[in-house]
């Protein structure tokens, strides 16, 4: 289901058409006024606030670019922009690959697909905090069930969360676990959606399964896998919860992504100023990807 | 024999891809159901043997709970029922208007971290004084809700036929007319799918009630993260909480999986 793609009205054509159109606005706009509120009041003024010194209970002065001329300099935040990257890289190729394969799973027939793909699916809306608790209870380095299960096959225990080394990648077998549904999904609609004429002649001309598969599923799949593709990517770029409950950024800032940076600057140093010019920054990222997430759909229009 | 062999791998990689998902949901309800001892023993127990219910009572003894459930309820609902109201006629104006810059800039609200809206709503509503109260948050929270609703309904009245509504202005209805008697009783599908999307989201959302509750308007996910954080060594209450704090949604998903999978497939997006 496309954005651009709407129901055609084409019975009146020209002047008269806009005119009828027009009359639509009424519908949109009590809305309108809620999303001003609410979403576009916020963009800009966090706009203005991002060339400001604005402390929380201090006073505000003009500083035109200088906090964004900071962000240039601030090793912190640069050191947060490579973890998020790190994060991202890992939590987009693990739930591709095993979402697709998921996917490929669930759509073969099989008694009890139903519960099964339920099941699979639960990480998914379970609320994020409550998840994060019970994650943060097993990665415990002395009593967590996850140490026992692990030297109980004879791997030696980790310390998960609590050592710089580990964090990040601890914090995205999280991520994978709460995500890898979403994709599966994704996919699903996908495989469903494909015709059944080439693998009838794929296999009268005696093709195997892998290359039916290689040659077949895979390009007409393309489009779905990288709708999914992208989605992953802003999920894990803008990751938060579990992240903060977990860890709080920490051990130490071994795990403070940009989101993370963003939060402490605004609610715990109280730097509005500063906060707003990494949401700007942030926020210029999110929309490019939002682009490519739409040409995409654009682009593969009739197979979505 | 090979094809046996192949069904029973089959079955066995099902087992592989779904046991994270029960296994973490069923280790909440164990640690939930047992007590403190069995809880930190080592190695660890893993069926509560009694069931104790003692970590329930207490998370409804030492804390406000309940009050706090309360403002989950109220928060979530309002800003479902706030954004339903809003949306649902946006959705199809939009729709009907093709007004595709204004599905962007949905898609974009949709996408866009919370942070970004909570800083500036953040000082807004302390500049006008709108502290302490579930108001503010109810207000923040249409920033998800607003978008879920506007963009499952938008995608819904696109794949609804223009004829019918025109039929009915051919006949001297007014747009209005149309949209209340003709379209709304048959996007009733999509209203479900948008309420459900939009509560779930709603619920388990974290960071704004984080920031902007104070001590009477905590909503449940920030109160289990506060358990967290100040009593680290009771896991029994803990995943005891969690675990009611989540088991709503888990509840929904189970019994409306058709329509948040319709919602979240075609809507393409998760919300938050």
């Amino acid at each position: 289901m496309s954005v651009t793609t709407a129901p055609v009205a084409a019975a009146v054509p020209g002047t008269r058409r806009r005119n009828y159109a027009r009359r639509y606005w009424w519908f949109i706009a009590p809305c309108g006024v809620v999303v001003l509120a609410t979403i576009l009041f916020p963009w800009s003024f966090t706009l203005y606030m991002s060339v400001h010194e604005w402390k929380l209970g201090g006073g505000r002065t003009f500083v035109g670019l200088a906090n964004y001329e900071r962000l240039f300099t601030d090793e912190r935040f640069q050191l947060s922009i490579l973890r998020t990257l790190y994060y991202t890289a890992l939590a987009v190729v693990f739930p591709m690959v095993l979402g697709i394969l998921a996917a490929l799973a669930f759509n073969q027939k099989f008694p009890l697909r139903g519960l099964a793909r339920t099941i699979f699916i639960l990480p998914m809306m379970a609320t994020p905090v409550a998840v994060a608790l019970v994650w943060t209870m097993m990665f415990h380095p002395q009593l967590g069930v996850l140490n026992w299960l692990l030297t109980s096959v004879g791997l030696p225990p980790s310390l998960w969360v609590y050592d710089a080394s580990t964090v990040i990648p601890t914090l995205v077998l999280v991520e994978v676990w709460h995500w890898t549904p979403l994709v599966m999904l994704i996919i699903l609609g996908g495989l469903a959606s494909l015709p059944q004429d080439p693998y009838e002649a794929a296999k009268i001309d005696g093709a195997t399964p892998w290359q039916a598969f290689r040659h077949i599923t895979l390009p007409l799949l393309t489009p779905f896998i990288i709708v999914a593709l992208i989605i992953r990517t802003i999920d894990s770029l803008k990751a938060f919860d579990t992240i903060y409950v977990i860890t709080q950024g920490g051990p130490g800032t071994s795990s403070e992504t940009i989101n993370i940076f963003l939060y402490l600057n605004a609610f715990a140093y109280y730097n509005m100023g500063y906060a707003s010019a990494v949401v700007v920054v942030f926020f210029l990222i999110i929309v490019a990807l939002a682009m490519l997430l739409l040409w995409a759909r654009q682009r593969f229009k009739d197979a979505i | 024999m090979r094809r046996l062999l192949g069904r029973i791998a089959f079955g066995f990689s099902i087992l592989v891809l779904i046991a994270p998902a029960a296994m973490v949901f069923l280790w909440m309800l164990s640690l939930s159901l047992k007590n403190e001892l069995d809880n930190t023993a080592y190695p660890p127990v893993f069926i509560p043997a009694p069931p104790v219910w003692t970590n329930f009572e207490a998370v409804f003894e030492r804390n406000d709970f309940l009050g706090q459930a309360w403002n989950s309820v109220v928060v979530s609902f309002s800003a479902t029922g706030l954004a339903i109201l809003f949306g649902v006629p946006a959705g199809y104006g939009i729709a009907r208007m093709q007004a595709t810059r204004v599905a962007v800039v949905i898609l974009i609200a949709r996408i866009t971290p919370g942070l970004s809206y909570l800083i500036p709503l953040f000082l807004l509503f302390q500049w006008i004084g709108l502290t302490g109260s579930v108001v503010p948050i109810i207000i923040i929270h249409l920033v998800i809700t607003v978008p879920i609703v506007v963009w499952v309904m938008m995608g819904f009245f696109e794949g609804l036929p223009a004829e019918l509504e025109e039929a009915a202005l051919v006949d001297g209805a007014t747009i209005w007319e149309a949209f209340y008697h003709v379209a709304m009783p048959l996007c009733r599908p999509g209203v479900t799918v948008a309420v459900i999307l939009s509560f779930i989201f709603s619920w388990n959302n974290f960071i704004f009630a984080m920031v902007l509750a104070g001590r009477e308007s905590r909503t449940l996910p920030v109160a289990v993260n506060n358990m967290l954080t100040f009593e680290q060594i009771s896991w029994g209450p803990l995943a005891a909480a969690a675990l009611l704090v989540t088991l709503p949604v888990l509840l929904l998903t189970l019994l409306a999986q058709k329509q948040i999978i319709a919602g979240l497939t075609t809507g393409g997006v998760k919300g938050g």
